[in-house]
């Protein structure tokens, strides 16, 4: 009677000191900044009592809460809990998380950002001036003040176009370097053409001068720029903050001593420490201790598996009971987990290779544009034999098609649908995402994880005799097995009350028992209680009499994955389930939220084969999963998404990613993204419409400075304002 | 006419101004977070007295 006490004993006094170890390392850490998540703040009031909540804590000096980014800053003036200040935000109803701040090295993107804001501002300060004095040129100044405000006008234009337009001339060149045309070399054309034709046209005294046009390009297509970056470091943020939530460390066992390092600093041979509800860091084999291995990210199976000594551990896996010492076979680099990354890199230089609109765009006008430019100079220079004028409406040519609303056509667009999709719990990561997520006819589901939460509910609880369920109410409720914690919510939640039992002791990978009397009783693993086991996911309960009752548990379905599923039937969608689950679960779900195509028992490369099939027969795949089995399918895909609490390789390799539980935002993204692109198209319809009454104009010699100015202006808001009808 | 050569420097330098004061503001971090700005004026902290 003993040992099982000793046994019940041991698990707690490993976690005393772990407890002790977990504080030390969060106050040794914290001792300047703190950073922390908060996923569910809102609002002025969220502010104001986040920060007076963490104000009140010791040795906080300054918290500020970025609501932008939805976390807090906490400046030290010495050690600071973290623990604690979780703790008291989680006691206002915050949920908080820490941040890894060396994941979180946002400053280089930042520091692009306000590179580009700064060119913008001084483009948009010089075009408003020099904009004032053209309007003066414009309603009849002459002779000595035209000449005047146009020298002044180039004092402040060239300097700013020098600066402002950096970008353009450095996009422009990298291109030209390697004989390519990109939108970049136009614009770029367009700005120096204007601007030393301009200066040509003012040293001789002529009648138009381009530098409000050179600066207005320059002006709406940096706009165009920064929207686009700052979409794209908004999801660079999210999607590192994910991923700053996970700190690889692990626990390295040498002489007797545990020390915590960074998975980084293993080597193969080195003995690690597992504990039960953590994740395994390495490759290994088991030397010492028994638990159960949940490998549902890796493939996909409900089931966990026993794993004793001997029993071959792999990177991913989450070990469920007991602490397991691990012998590391390989780590890092070499481990599964990375070969997967791999993988990954190679399929991500595939999807590059999809073409966007707006390069298909460019590809179309860049040449067509120089051409034109071209025809304009050599008809002119041989109808009337003036080289300045053919010049001048060369150039007039090629400012008034240069491709402001084309610049912002694309970006508008994007900011507005990826600012409406994160606001619904969605994040776009790739830039070309949403057009592709627009051509999707077909949605591959993974099951555990992603259709499923992979937390397991009791399916028979209500068919079992009372007395058996409260035997078995106790049993499970000494137990931290996620069965066994699902089995005792199931039967609280329904009034169910504990027998009571005494002696209760986990034995770690096989169950719990616990004695009515003299009489033993057994909850757990069927081998354990003397049976077979059966395809589903169940607890066996041996009663004292020895009789055997099953619990049987399905995995719980997600949150509006029904919804999901629904709305891309709706939209007339073709939906298929992949697992590499056994048959009975999968079918199970399959019925119950209505998927007709499904198969089971799929490995991690047959799901990508299938996928690799659907897109030969000319389908548009949009692959949904979350385990290390789904990599290599999310990367074959046409698009891909995955939820939040995907592994890590998996969120990489995904277009997209769900930030909440819930599934059913993913339904009416495809919607978002359709009607995305139909904006972009239109777009390109509204700049190719002005253009098509410009280039006659200008073509003609009749387009002045003040018609460049309209034109250009009118379109970039049109078209701006056409993106933000998306919302 | 002669007025031009007061009110173009003038012009120029409250605009230059305005630019300078734009360059400072991205400098010390004011646009880090704009949603969380605009609601902190809705908050009611100091409202009775000043921040001490």
């Amino acid at each position: 009677m003993s040992a099982p006490v000793a046994i019940s004993a041991c698990p707690a006094c490993a976690a005393a000191p772990l407890a002790e170890e977990t504080a030390r390392a969060g106050s040794e850490r914290a001792q300047g900044e703190v950073m922390l998540s908060l996923p569910t703040i809102h609002c002025a009031a969220c502010i104001s009592a986040v920060e007076r909540a963490l104000s009140a804590q010791p040795n906080v000096a300054e918290a500020r809460v970025n609501l932008t980014l939805k976390r807090v800053a906490i400046q030290g003036s010495g050690a600071l809990n973290v623990g604690d200040m979780i703790a008291a935000l989680n006691r206002i109803g915050y949920e908080a998380h820490e941040l890894d701040p060396g994941t979180l090295s946002a400053t280089q993107a930042d520091r692009a950002g306000r590179d580009i804001l700064m060119r913008l501002a001084v483009a948009g300060f010089a075009a408003m001036n020099v904009m004032l004095l053209s309007v003066a040129v414009w309603s009849g100044a002459a002779d000595s003040t035209r000449d005047l405000f146009h020298w002044i006008s180039a004092a402040i234009a060239l300097p700013t176009i020098a600066f402002s337009a950096q970008p353009f001339f450095r996009n422009a060149w990298s291109a030209l370097k390697v004989g390519r045309l990109n939108m970049d070399v136009p614009i770029s054309l367009a700005i120096l053409l204007a601007a030393a034709m301009s200066l040509y046209e003012t040293m001789m005294s002529g009648h138009h001068a381009y530098f409000d046009a050179a600066l207005s390009l320059t002006f709406f297509l940096l706009a165009g720029r920064y929207l686009d970056h700052r979409t794209r470091a908004v999801a660079r943020s999210a999607a590192q903050e994910l991923a700053a939530l996970e700190v690889p460390r692990a626990i390295r066992l040498k002489d007797g001593a545990e020390t915590t390092v960074s998975i980084a600093e293993l080597a193969v041979g080195d003995l690690v420490l597992v504990r039960p509800g953590g994740r395994v860091p390495v490759d290994g084999t088991v030397v010492s201790g028994s638990s159960e291995i949940d490998r549902a990210l890796l493939t996909g199976e409900s089931l966990p598996v026993f794993a004793g000594p001997g029993a071959v551990v792999t990177a991913g896996e989450v070990n469920l009971t007991g602490p397991l010492r691990v012998r590391v076979s390989a780590a890092g680099e070499d481990s599964t987990l990375h070969r997967m990354a791999d993988l990954v890199a190679m399929a991500e230089t595939a999807r590059n290779r999809y073409t966007s609109l707006a390069d298909r765009a460019a590809r179309i006008y860049a040449p067509g544009v120089h051409l034109l430019a071209a025809l304009a100079f050599g008809g002119w220079l041989i109808a009337s034999g003036d080289m300045r004028l053919a010049l001048n409406i060369a150039v007039a040519v090629l400012i008034i098609t240069c491709p402001c609303a084309l610049g912002l056509a694309v970006p508008a667009v994007t900011t507005a649908a990826s600012g409406r999709l994160f606001r619904r719990g969605m994040l776009i990561k790739h830039g070309t995402a949403l057009e592709r997520l627009a051509e999707v006819d077909t949605v591959v589901f993974d099951k555990t994880g992603t259709l499923t939460l992979g937390a397991p509910e009791p399916t028979n609880l209500a068919a079992i005799p009372r007395p058996q369920v409260e035997l078995a109410l106790a049993l499970a409720l000494a137990s931290g097995h996620p069965l066994s914690r699902a089995l005792a919510k199931a039967a609280q939640s329904a009034g169910i009350e504990p027998a009571q039992l005494t002696d209760l002791a986990e034995v770690p990978g096989f169950g719990v028992e616990g004695h009515q009397g003299a009489q033993r009783l057994r909850l757990g693993r069927a081998e354990w209680v003397g049976t077979v086991p059966g395809d589903q996911t169940a607890v066996w309960l041996q009663t004292a009499e020895g009789a055997l009752v099953e619990f049987t548990f399905a995995d719980s379905l997600r949150p509006g994955a029904e919804a999901a599923i629904a709305a891309f039937r709706d939209q007339g969608l073709e939906v298929h389930l992949l697992s590499g689950d056994s048959v009975a679960p999968v079918a199970d779900l399959a019925r119950r939220v209505g998927i007709d195509t499904w198969q089971a028992g799929v490995r991690p490369a047959e799901k990508a084969d299938y996928v690799g099939d659907l897109a030969a027969r000319g389908k548009r795949v949009l692959m949904v999963g979350d385990g290390l089995n789904d990599t290599a399918a999310l990367s074959a895909a046409h698009v891909s998404a995955s939820p939040a609490s995907a592994l890590d390789a998996a969120r990489v390799a995904s277009d997209m990613v769900l930030l909440g539980r819930d599934l059913a935002p993913l339904g009416r993204a495809t919607i978002t993204a359709r009607k995305a692109r139909r904006r972009i198209l239109e777009n390109f319809a509204i700049a190719a419409g002005y253009n098509m009454i410009a280039i006659p104009v200008a073509l003609l010699g009749f387009a002045t400075p003040l018609a460049a100015a309209l034109a250009m202006s009118a379109s970039s808001i049109t078209v701006s304002l056409n993106a933000l009808r998306l919302r | 006419m002669e007025m031009l050569v007061y009110l173009i420097p003038i012009s120029l330098f409250l605009g230059g101004l305005g630019l300078a004061a734009f360059f400072w503001a991205i400098r010390s971090n004011q646009f880090d977070d704009p949603e969380g700005d605009s609601r902190r004026i809705l908050n009611t902290d100091w409202d009775d007295h000043p921040k001490p």
